[in-house]
């Protein structure tokens, strides 16, 4: 009995290999709206079946790059293909790729039931099988009570799942999600993070979700692309992004760290007061220093070569299981740190953190 | 944040000239229509039927209205034929020409009726531009007569006149539809045709039927077009209401032909109103 | 922030039709051409007759300039127009102002009475007025016509000031009234100014309106002719070349106004979407 789930679940999400080919191929993509360069050289293969999101700020170019997809927009140089073809030079309405976007557009003369059932008839499906597909989205979304309505009269997050089951209900190769949950308040937006991440593993369809909450990107990707200024910092599963940040940008974007900025002399990094061994080559440098990292005096192993640093607690924010705490150090180094045991301000405290842990990042220079 | 004072100061002057200026003469023409008119030319002001039974009896009432509502049925489809893709181009296609066009298609709304409905009487005429150059070129060998002092002529005048009033409110009714739809359409699958069969032209049935009733309603009730062009085969009802108010002097029965004339216009509007309801989605 | 890239964006990939591009053209001559041969033909020696036109000339205009009967009746039909002006925005503005913020009984009623002259054939409301002004012993004369005029044109005012009110800052209003103005003194120093574009707009649509107006006018004249009403005359005995000039005329004045009045409407619309597409 045929049903939304187009391909055979996969274990291992990541990067295209030979158990996950590539899908889509975007090639040096381009994108200049008069003289404004919203993307710039933009280059990105995504596998079957892998949840990639595209995450950036606003005025990063990551909706742009999704409409290029898409096809509501043509890239001013660069390529797409898809499945050995052009895709670009198709447009929207022959691709195998669906959208679900930021307002839904759901069409407002048309009941649930007919908004979902629009591309299969757009298609000219026999009826028998488009009431059939179309019960069996509505259900996916858990929509079937509300088939017969029209989409003013039901909530946001249902005209959401609406909009979902009338991008799936097609069967696209890929599906484009753009920012589909910046409507929704915090906890509809956390309980439709999880409902989308599972209905993405049930379809097995490769879904490209574009936001710019860093934190919705870790829980639900596969991998994360992060652009900026129209150009990809990093493409990373959403652990390596966080643990291995190429530059300053993606270690400040992506949760909460500190910046050291240091001299590299042979073998020993120097910040502000601190030092410790590094493999780097000689001259100046910039680490990422996650605050869980930083803990109390003498609580991390013996065995590793725990950097020393004690200060006066600045700042606190409760954070419900942790703190985040603010502590002023010498030389003006200010660093912060997740802590669990609570602390009271102006308090007197003694810190280490490990060498391995400052991750060497490349700078990111400012972009026009 | 309004008070009652300022509610009261706000409605009354509008509300007491509305009263007296529009409901007061309507009241007015209905008392006149069952009043009658003495040999004398003075108005008799007893109360009778006799200008309805006149009205509902004398056959050339009735093909006068019908041969009207004929005229401003073909003046509407036409209006709406030649209006909704210039207003549909306008919206989805006319890019940065926009502004332009839209100012294009203002501009003849607001040039005299009289200008418009003169120029083409020197076009239609048998001695006139359209006539005098098929004959230059030898299309034809004598000037047409048909296409002045007619029906045709009415009705080309008044589509001419009206069609800029039907693309006005489909304009705004396509302009309203959020692009986004458009894009989800294609994005499900469908060719631009389809998509504007499918969301476009359901979404743009209000301005459809407004501009509709605009040109059908206004065409009806015309009666300069008729005077200058028309001919005795054109000639509309309210051609006759003008002559009973000017040389077949009749007042009375003038007023039930205009109260009849208003009693179908508001009914119509009426309609119309619930029509572009239905078709409301918001 | 997709609707606004909607707003923006061309149809994408999305081939533009032939056939449409070759209606609007079509549509758009058919507007306009009888008008252009209209002006052209102004400038012909033969007058109307013929095709094509030889011997340009400005006779029929120096005729024109001298035609007393003509300057005449442009000046009746200015006094009107500014008789309308006068009577329509005193009136739209507390009716428009009614429409806006008062519920009362009745209140779809007066809308409905307020909006009807639009769309009524002018046969209607000049003949209801015409016997109103005989039952009330009134003389035909321009008066009756500022009456018909003003009574007509209430409609094209509220809904231009209606528009206007629709897109005022109630915030505004609130604040002024917070600062401890009446409502009076924030009705002039608050509503009235951000109102100002809606009433230059409205004002200059009511003008034209009745400098055009014929259907009320007829039935409301008396001895003094307003410019339509003597060009009228003038058709029924005959065609005139010098109608061809007047005409131009009218053509020209008509254009530039209602430019001005685009371009003045746009301000008060455009600034902020102008702000909102290019800022986004």
């Amino acid at each position: 009995m045929p049903s939304l789930n187009a391909l055979p679940n996969t274990e291992a999400p990541g990067k295209p290999s030979a158990a996950r080919p590539t899908l889509l191929s975007i090639r040096n993509v381009a994108k200049t709206f008069g003289r404004n360069a919203v993307l710039r050289n933009v280059s990105l293969e995504i596998a079957e079946g892998e949840f990639l999101t595209i995450l950036g700020e606003s005025g990063s170019g990551k909706t742009t790059l999704l409409r290029i997809i898409a096809g509501f927009e043509t890239a001013t140089s660069g390529e797409l293909w898809m499945e050995s073809a052009r895709l670009d030079h198709q447009p929207p309405y022959r691709r195998r790729v669906n959208t679900v976007f930021q307002s839904y557009a759901l069409f407002p003369h048309l009941t649930v039931e007919e908004n979902v059932a629009y591309g299969l008839r757009v298609a000219k499906r026999p009826a028998a099988e488009i009431a059939q597909r179309v019960a069996e989205a509505l259900d996916k979304v858990k929509m079937t009570a509300h088939a017969r309505s029209k989409p003013s009269k039901i909530s946001g997050g249902q005209q959401q799942r609406v909009a979902l089951a009338r991008a799936l209900v097609n069967r696209p190769r890929l599906l484009l999600l753009d920012e589909p949950l910046s409507a929704l308040d915090a906890n509809l937006r956390r309980q439709m993070q999880v409902e989308l991440k599972s209905l993405q593993r049930e379809v097995g369809i490769a879904f490209v979700f574009v936001t710019h909450d860093q934190e919705e990107a870790m829980v639900m990707s596969d991998r994360i692309a992060l652009l900026r200024s129209g150009e990809l910092e990093q493409v990373a599963t959403s652990r390596e992004i966080y643990n291995r940040p190429a530059t300053a940008y993606v270690a400040q974007f992506i949760g909460h760290t500190n910046l050291l900025k240091g001299e590299v002399r042979g073998g020993v990094a120097k910040s502000a007061s601190l030092a410790w061994p590094t493999s780097l080559p000689d001259g100046s440098a910039l680490f990422s220093l996650r605050p869980e990292h930083v803990r109390g005096a003498g609580s991390s192993p013996s065995n590793s070569a725990a950097v020393r640093v004690r200060g006066r607690v600045q700042h606190q924010a409760f954070h419900g299981a942790t703190e985040l705490i603010r502590v002023e150090c010498a030389d003006g180094l200010v660093l912060v740190v997740r802590t669990a045991s609570p602390v009271s301000l102006h308090d007197e405290v003694e810190l280490e953190f490990s060498a391995a842990d400052a991750v060497p990042v490349r700078e990111s220079p400012e972009r026009n | 944040m309004f008070s009652r004072a300022y509610k009261t100061v706000v409605t009354v002057p509008p509300l007491v000239w509305v009263t007296a200026f529009l409901l007061a003469p309507y009241a007015l023409m209905f008392c006149y229509s069952f009043w009658s008119v003495s040999p004398e030319q003075n108005i008799v002001h007893s109360w009778n039927l006799a200008n309805y039974q006149e009205l509902f009896q004398k056959a050339v009432y009735w093909q006068t209205l019908l041969r009207s509502m004929w005229i401003a049925v073909r003046v509407m489809l036409f209006s709406l034929l030649l209006g909704y893709p210039l207003a549909y181009f306008l919206s989805f296609y006319a890019g940065k020409r926009k502004d332009l066009l839209y100012q294009m298609v203002i501009i003849p709304l607001w040039v005299s009726y009289l200008v418009r409905a003169y120029a083409w009487k020197t076009i239609l005429g048998s001695d006139g531009v359209l006539n005098t150059l098929l004959q230059y070129v030898h299309a034809t060998r004598h000037p047409l007569d048909f296409l002045l002092y007619s029906p045709f002529a009415v009705v080309l005048t008044l589509t001419h006149i009206y069609t800029p009033f039907t693309i006005l409110p489909i304009y705004a009714a396509l302009e309203h539809i959020p692009r986004n739809l458009v894009e989800a359409s294609h994005d499900l699958g469908a060719t631009p045709a389809q998509t504007f069969w499918k969301v476009i032209f359901p979404l743009s049935i209000p301005g459809v039927v407004a501009g509709a009733t605009f040109a059908f309603v206004l065409s009806l009730g015309d009666f300069l077009a008729p005077l200058l062009l028309g001919g005795p085969s054109g000639i509309m009802i309210s051609n006759i209401v003008v002559s009973l108010f000017g040389a077949a002097y009749n007042w009375p029965l003038g007023a039930a032909i205009s109260l009849g004339m208003l009693v179908i216009v508001v009914s119509l509007l009426f309609l119309s109103e619930r029509l572009e309801k239905k078709w409301t989605f918001s | 922030m997709d609707l606004l890239m909607s707003a923006n964006a061309s149809t994408g990939n999305i081939p533009r039709s032939r056939w449409l591009v070759a209606h609007a053209a079509s549509v758009f001559a058919f507007l306009y051409l009888p008008i252009a041969i209209l002006v052209l033909y102004s400038f012909n020696g033969q007058g109307v007759g013929g095709f094509p036109p030889h011997h340009l000339t400005l006779d029929w205009y120096r005729i024109l300039f001298n035609d007393a009967a003509i300057w005449d009746s442009v000046l009746n039909s200015l006094q009107v127009a500014l008789a309308a002006m006068l009577i329509s925005l005193t009136l739209g503005i507390p009716a428009a102002l009614a429409l806006d913020r008062a519920q009362f009984p009745g209140k779809a009623l007066f809308r409905r009475l307020v909006l009807l002259p639009l769309i009524l054939p002018g046969i209607i409301t000049g003949l209801s007025l015409l016997m109103f002004a005989v039952f009330a012993g009134m003389q035909l004369s321009l008066l009756t016509v500022f009456l018909g005029h003003g009574t007509a044109l209430i409609s094209v005012a509220t809904t231009e000031l209606f528009a206007g009110l629709q897109k005022l800052d109630r915030a505004q209003e609130e604040a002024s009234l917070d600062l401890g103005a009446t409502p009076w003194q924030t009705f002039w120093r608050v509503t009235l100014p951000n109102l100002k574009l809606s009433l230059i707009a409205a004002g200059l649509l009511i003008f034209t309106l009745s400098m055009d107006e014929i259907a009320v006018t007829f039935f409301l004249i008396g001895r003094d002719n307003t410019l339509p009403l003597e060009i009228w005359g003038r058709l029924r005995r005959g065609i005139t070349p010098e109608i061809n000039a007047i005409s131009t005329l009218i053509f020209a004045v008509s254009v530039a106004l209602i430019v001005i009045w685009y371009r003045l409407r746009a301000r008060t619309i455009g600034t902020q979407a102008q702000e909102l597409l290019e800022h986004p």
